[in-house]
């Protein structure tokens, strides 16, 4: 009886979550597609250029603006593309001349493991110097590592990328300048280490500006748990500091870091996207940027919802495992 | 008779904190001042005295876990080897335990049980937890639980029994009844009676002086931070034995003898007076008393008061 009341309950809160998703992603998408359409930027001359514009026929220009849909207006554009979606239709890149998913998928293998590696790298790089921090408050190590995660949180992201570029890349000349892998090779010859090697400034990069938040973020939660009452008794218990550190510490910040790290997953797209830019990695933010200052509206969308999917499928994980892993949700108050 | 061996003797304890204010302005409070007090085997010794008159601070500083911003002085010794920060270390926990006030010493997402055993998991622990578990009325379920599922009467015998599961030789209860009824917070004192009786020394804190004559066998009474009298559980039978005016004050506050409270309300420890605490409040304040007053024997009990004497 019960079971099946609170597998009621975890229905009603899944279902809730995906039409929380359908609008955020319809609203998300919608969005998108306002402001390209009322973007300065006119695809045709972009892509055609003045000149090549100026000594078409008229003929040709309205068949060139119904390739690009600058003839239709936008709500009417946008109500086709969204039914095509729904239908599993993406559409076609104007610009890769290639069908959306496509592009996309090719895009986002490249961007996938570059954001999966700097995520869990800046998440457990970011935890460890955080508990570290936060146990050892006040003292040398925790002014260090605090003014270290100070430092990096004012850093731009892609003024990092630079200045890692410079060094690594012009003057010691250890890592290469850009691009995934090496220029003018096939794309069979290109081996594994090619692709890491290509990865790991922008990863670094990526680790870097993105372990700030996650390390205060602990190191906050540490010190109010090395604050607690149940601390200074399991101190009057004889624990030591590292076991009080792991049994009681990590025990209840684990949790909560894991929440901000999977809801942070925006904040590694959003860096992903600068970042790839100065590396010229052809991921999914390099698409995203070439797609909007292109006019190539349904590619543009099609990388908005997906990365709209995907960072919202980070928080709901964030808000499941709340409530599957922490007993005081997981079992509800039953006794006030 | 024989003698009773001195479980614990504390000597002219003084605590004090290092605060800044405003960043800059360094200044210290002196939150405990020249405590004394000792606690023989199977003696229950009660330290009453009203919140924020520090007695919480003198239990974490026989136990050693002061904050780090705190520093102490004086003389604690247990069975008459003087206690160090290092000592303190290797006795808590084992010979010297504290039961602490409320749940909110549990880890929130620990299990009842694994908290009760501090971590140990071997064969001999899980049956010992289970027999103290049972000697306070619970049943295995109870280990199941975590922190937020418990009532505040099994709280309070979870925290006993992680006590009990050491057998200590010096049992600290900093609080331990607030929030429970009569009947339940009755109980709970009777359980660290028996601790008493089966030969430890057992410290008890707490603000509720009509519960703790019920089990003490004596009671220090703590006003502003420092001790102003040390007497026998039996003397609160009657004020003239009592020793020092806030005492009386306080029998003469109990629902027996007319829930009469004295005026005025108890200092900040801050604004304590430089001699005696209670001046401000006392009737029998002279000039003496605004200049030191020590802490003297006196018919088998300990006073701060220079007027005691003359009874
Ligand atoms: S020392 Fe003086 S002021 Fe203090 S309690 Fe005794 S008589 Fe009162």
């Amino acid at each position: 009886m019960k079971s099946r009341r609170s597998e009621g309950k975890i229905l009603r809160f899944l279902l809730k979550q995906i039409i929380r998703m359908a609008v955020l992603l319809f609203l998300v998408s919608a969005a998108a597609f306002f402001l390209v359409s009322v973007s300065p930027i006119d695809p045709l001359k972009v892509n055609v250029g003045q000149v090549a514009l100026g000594s078409m026929s008229q003929e040709q220009i309205a068949k060139l603006s119904e390739y690009w849909g600058t003839n239709l207006p936008p709500a009417e554009r946008f109500l086709s593309w969204a039914g095509d979606f729904l239908k599993g239709d993406m559409g076609t890149s104007l610009l890769y001349r290639q069908p959306v998913s496509h592009v996309i998928g090719m895009k986002l293998s490249n961007s996938l493991w570059l954001m999966a590696v700097s995520w869990l790298v800046s998440g457990g790089i970011g935890f460890a110097l955080g508990t570290l921090a936060g146990a050892n408050k006040g003292k040398a190590v925790d002014k260090v590592i605090s003014a270290y995660a100070l430092i990096t949180a004012s850093t731009p992201a892609f003024w990092l990328a630079l200045v890692f570029l410079m060094v690594f890349a012009v003057w010691l000349k250890m890592l290469p300048i850009g691009l995934s892998v090496p220029i003018g090779m096939e794309a069979a010859e290109v081996t594994l280490k090619d692709r890491v090697v290509h990865g790991i400034l922008p990863c670094l990069t990526l680790s870097i500006t993105g372990m700030s938040n996650i390390l205060l973020h602990t190191r906050g939660k540490m010190i109010q748990v090395m604050e607690s009452d149940y601390v200074l008794f399991a101190r009057a218990r004889g624990e030591s500091k590292s076991r009080i550190v792991f049994r009681h510490g990590i025990r209840n910040i684990l949790l909560p870091a894991l929440t901000l790290q999977l809801a942070s997953v925006s904040e590694i797209f959003g860096g992903s996207v600068l970042v790839e830019q100065v590396f010229s990695y052809p991921g999914l933010g390099q698409a995203a940027v070439t797609a909007g200052l292109g006019g190539d509206i349904p590619l543009l969308l099609g990388i908005t919802v997906i990365s709209a999917a995907i960072v919202f499928t980070g928080n709901f994980i964030a808000n499941v495992l709340y409530g599957v892993v922490d007993p005081r949700m997981r079992k509800g108050r039953k006794v006030a | 008779m024989e003698e009773k061996k001195t479980v614990l003797s504390v000597k002219n304890l003084s605590v004090s904190f290092t605060q800044y204010e405003r960043w800059i302005k360094r200044t210290t409070l002196l939150a405990v001042k020249d405590v004394s007090l000792t606690v023989r085997e199977g003696e229950l010794v009660a330290v009453v005295g009203s919140s924020g008159s520090g007695k919480s601070l003198l239990a974490h500083g026989v136990l050693g876990i002061l904050p780090y911003n705190a520093a102490w002085s004086g003389e604690i010794s247990y069975y008459g080897e003087k206690l160090t920060e290092k000592r303190m270390g290797q006795l808590r926990g084992k010979e010297i335990v504290l039961v602490p006030q409320s749940v909110s010493y549990l880890d929130p997402l620990m299990k009842a049980g694994a908290q009760i055993r501090n971590g140990k998991r071997d064969q001999g622990s899980m049956g010992e937890s289970l027999k103290t578990l049972k000697r306070y009325g619970l049943d295995e379920t109870v280990e199941k639980l975590y922190p937020f599922e418990l009532s505040g009467g099994m709280t309070r015998r979870i925290l006993i029994s992680t006590a009990v599961m050491e057998k200590p030789k010096l049992v600290i209860a900093d609080e331990p009844t607030p929030g429970l009824h009569l009947e339940a917070a009755k109980r709970v004192l009777s359980h660290f009676r028996e601790m008493a009786d089966e030969g430890a020394g057992v410290l008890l804190i707490t603000h509720d002086l009509e519960l703790a004559l019920e089990v003490a066998d004596r009671i220090v009474v703590f006003y502003a931070g420092t001790s102003v009298e040390e007497a026998s559980a039996s003397d609160f039978r009657d004020e003239r034995l009592l020793r020092h005016p806030y005492s009386k004050a306080l029998y003469m506050a109990m629902p027996d003898h007319g829930f009469c409270a004295a005026p005025g309300a108890q200092p900040y420890i801050k604004d304590r007076p430089s001699g005696c605490p209670y001046a401000p409040r006392c009737e029998r304040r002279e000039a003496k008393c605004l200049e030191k007053v020590d802490y003297v024997s006196l018919a088998g009990g300990m006073v701060r008061c220079v007027k005691a004497e003359e009874g």
